[in-house]
């Protein structure tokens, strides 16, 4: 206890104490953060309770048959493969009236997005949800995606789809957590500022392309550490940050041997 | 045993041979001798040039390598169908790309050494401005040493068309962005701008001789200027010998350090050591520029996120920040103003005030003085304030080249960062002046305090007779010759116009200008504490009693400093 008294005015004291004190927020926080909410699993996957879930989660801003309002487009029409990738990937039901709706954890599960996107699909023709064999990235050419991807896609995603602004506060988000099946949707669908890219547009030989590269970029870079793949902004902080950081630091060690 | 000894002894006398050998014939043991006995002075931040020259050194060394894989070439070539990366197996490239991935994936060490030139590329310039940095707000840039001031900045520029030159080789699409905004830069100079580009390009932009011209420009012309101007910048700072930092008995006569044998020449070396490991770290650890990413060059494509190694940044803000609106056609005939103004006349204004500054200065004080020893920049309100001024435009146009990034990390609006840019690269300079210089008169203030009355200890005693005093702690010696021993400028006072006789004075209008010059450097300052200011500071009170004046500083000398 006397040492611990006489440490106190170490001149590391403070900053073990503040380490001790951020870890401590971090492990309450760990504890009592909200765990995203988890609705229970139906059983059932059929048109009506795609209907009861509609109403009770999206009717408020797209109508009680998905006729459209004031505040949401109508949904006739739209497809499946529309309904499944704003539901999967939490974006609808929407958070907030913002710029864009964010992605965040879906409040819904997968299960209950499929009813959803069945429901409105009974309402009209539209794109369908991919199947797995259409977004299996060993089955695209990631060379031939690279090419389609720079093309179409990288002035606003980044060259590795790393995410890139647009205006007013809306951006094209990174790709890096998006499922190979929301990639494809997307892409078909033309969700928020996205442009559709058909099937006309880009085949669907070409869709699965693009998911094969972007899964590509998932394996690490054989350069090491990829800084977040911004490029030479994040370069230019960590070369300020890790070289001349050090290298002052070293000068200052050096610096202080003799004198 | 005994054939140990005479092979222990051996090698003295082999050293002494080759010593004379080389002294009968060069005169080496002057010139060691002189060198090995320079002094030189002792603080940490005179090692920043030495991070410059030694990351240089790296480069040139990492670049070597580089060259004996890499192919100068636009010609066409498809990449092969078994090669690495698999994104990049059948596509049309040119050969220049094409080496730089073999080197990147099929020479061994080939990425590395790729690496640690693109850092040491990116810890040059850093260093640079950093070294550039300390010699500003020091005024190590004074008499003797403009002319080395300006060799460095010099050689800043050298080393910007270095990385230039240097990132636009690979050929991949973001180089070729880079390029791309070269040409229209120079296009937007009016009249000449479209031959001038030609003249640049071979012809139409991109064409074929880009790649083989920036080869030549890299790897001979530029290094082989910046090495003659280190070496030029190395023999002056020997000429005029190094600056010190203020401190007893540290003069504009003398220089007080170590010799550079082998104390410094110890330091030097391992500190090389050290820069070269910690640019391995890089190179090993994180990527940087990976080509492969951005694919081969095709003057349609750009990807979001496109900016310029971090030196070239703030043109990039500049030019983000512009106003398109600014393009006026005159007759028929386009003047790229949204263009000219960010990418010619923003630089152009930010580097001349930068490489003109030390003779702005002298032209205020009038001093013909040589000065060895630094100042401290709270010392020198005006030029510290002038340099936080210049540095928070830079900055700004640092977060305008980065709006984008700022916009999705920050989720923020990227029309309003940029509104906010531009409104901040006029007035933040403006506001940073102001704040460091009153910053800076405020230090003053404190040290003349604590130079007349002393440290608080936060003693406070009471006397028998009720009295209550805090207890100040007299500083000593060292402490107070860096507190009052610096140089003081006032502004200029011109002779009057027209002298006695109503003759007018020759030469008055240039005199006018430099007394403004002045009145704005040294109007506002703090005048360091006089012999007699602290004689009778002593005199109040035995609590903050200070010892007698050093027998080595006699008062008239402390006064003679107030020039």
């Amino acid at each position: 206890m006397k040492a611990l008294a006489a440490s106190r005015r170490h001149r590391f004291a403070p900053v073990i104490l503040m380490a001790l004190a951020l870890l401590f927020t971090g492990a309450i926080y760990a504890a009592l953060a909200p765990n995203a909410a988890q609705a229970d699993t139906a059983s059932a996957t059929d048109i009506a309770e795609g209907e009861r879930l509609f109403i009770t989660n999206c009717s408020t801003c797209h109508g009680m048959s998905a006729q459209g309002t004031a505040d949401g487009p109508a949904l006739i029409g739209v497809g499946a493969a529309a309904v499944h990738f704003q539901v999967v990937t939490g974006r609808m039901p929407m958070a907030a009236n913002a710029p864009q709706a964010e992605a965040k954890p879906p409040q819904l599960t997968g299960e209950q997005a499929q009813q959803i996107a069945a429901y409105i699909a009974s309402l009209g023709a539209g794109p369908s949800i991919p199947s797995d064999q259409q977004v299996d990235p060993t089955l695209g050419d990631a060379a031939n995606g690279m090419q389609v991807f720079r093309t179409n896609c990288a002035m606003c995603h980044n060259a590795v789809g790393a995410g890139g602004a647009l205006s007013e506060g809306k951006y094209a988000p990174a790709l890096d957590g998006a499922t190979a099946t929301v990639i494809y949707e997307a892409m078909l669908t033309g969700p928020q500022s996205m442009p559709v890219f058909n099937d006309a547009t880009l085949t669907p030989d070409e869709k699965r392309d693009v998911i094969a590269y972007l899964m590509e970029q998932r394996q690490p870079n054989p350069g090491g550490l990829d800084l977040g793949s911004f490029g030479s902004v994040s370069e230019g902080i960590w070369v300020f940050v890790v070289g001349i950081g050090l290298l002052i630091g070293a000068a200052v060690w050096i610096g202080a041997r003799s004198s | 045993m005994s054939a140990e000894t005479s092979f222990s002894k051996a090698p003295p006398a082999a050293a002494v041979a080759a010593a004379d050998f080389l002294d009968t014939r060069l005169g080496v043991a002057k010139a060691v001798k002189g060198l090995a006995r320079k002094l030189f002075p002792d603080h940490w931040s005179f090692l920043l040039g030495e991070i410059a020259l030694y990351s240089f050194i790296v480069i040139l060394i990492s670049g070597t390598f580089l060259t004996m894989f890499f192919v100068p070439s636009v010609a066409e070539v498809r990449y092969p169908m078994d090669a690495l990366p698999v994104t990049m197996r059948g596509q049309q490239m040119s050969e220049a790309f094409a080496s730089t991935l073999n080197m990147s994936f099929h020479v061994r060490g080939g990425l590395l050494m790729r690496q640690i030139h693109h850092w040491a590329a990116l810890v040059f310039i850093g260093a640079i401005v950093v070294h550039m940095m300390r010699v500003f707000f020091t005024g190590a840039f004074r008499k003797p040493r403009e002319l080395n001031y300006v060799i460095g900045f010099s050689m800043l520029i050298m080393g910007l068309l270095a990385g230039l030159t240097g990132y636009s080789l690979p050929d991949d699409v973001l180089s070729g962005n880079g390029l791309r905004i070269t040409d229209g830069v120079v296009k937007s100079i009016p009249i000449i701008g479209s031959y001038l580009s030609y003249m640049v390009f071979g012809g139409e932009f991109p064409g074929t001789d880009t790649i083989p011209r920036m080869y030549t420009l890299h790897i001979l012309l530029i290094p082989g200027l910046i090495l003659a101007m280190v070496g030029a910048h190395l023999f002056l700072v020997f000429w005029h010998k190094h600056t010190q930092y203020p401190g007893p008995g540290r003069t504009h006569k003398n220089v007080v350090g170590y010799p550079l044998f082998p104390v410094y020449t110890a330091k030097a070396g391992g500190f090389f050591f050290i820069v070269f490991g910690v640019l391995a770290l890089m190179g090993a650890t994180m990527s940087i520029n990976s080509v492969w990413n951005y694919g081969p060059f095709d003057p349609s494509l750009v990807s979001a996120g496109a900016q310029p190694d971090w030196y070239m940044l703030f043109l990039e803000g500049s030019l983000r920040l512009m106003p398109g609106a600014a393009e006026v056609v005159i007759g028929g005939y386009t003047l790229s103003l949204n263009v000219l103004i960010p990418a010619v006349v923003v630089p152009g204004v930010l580097f001349t005030l930068l490489g003109a500054y030390p003779f702005v200065e002298a032209f205020a004080t009038k001093d013909t003085g040589e000065h060895h020893v630094l100042d401290r920049p709270r010392n020198v309100p005006t030029r510290t304030a002038i340099g936080v001024a210049i540095l928070s435009a830079f900055f700004v146009l640092l977060g305008g080249g980065a709006n984008d990034l700022l916009a999705t990390q920050f989720q923020l609006s990227i029309n309003a960062i940029t509104l906010v840019f531009r409104v901040l690269f006029f007035v933040l300079p403006f506001v940073a002046f102001i704040v460091t210089k009153r910053i800076c008169l405020g230090l003053q203030r404190k040290d003349r305090e604590v130079s007349l009355h002393g440290h608080e200890t936060g003693r406070v005693v009471r006397f028998a007779s009720g009295e209550y005093i805090e207890v100040h702690q007299p500083l000593d010696e060292y402490e107070r010759w860096i507190r009052v021993g610096h140089d003081v400028y006032r502004p200029l006072e011109i002779e009057p116009a027209e002298d006695l006789n109503g003759v007018r004075r020759p030469g008055h209008g240039k005199d006018k200008i430099r007394a403004r010059v002045s009145q704005f450097f040294y109007q506002d300052r703090v005048e360091p504490v006089t012999p007699a200011e602290l004689a009778a500071a002593s005199a109040h009170g035995e609590h903050d009693a200070l010892p007698a004046l050093p027998a080595d500083r006699p008062s008239e000398e402390l006064d003679a400093r107030v020039h």
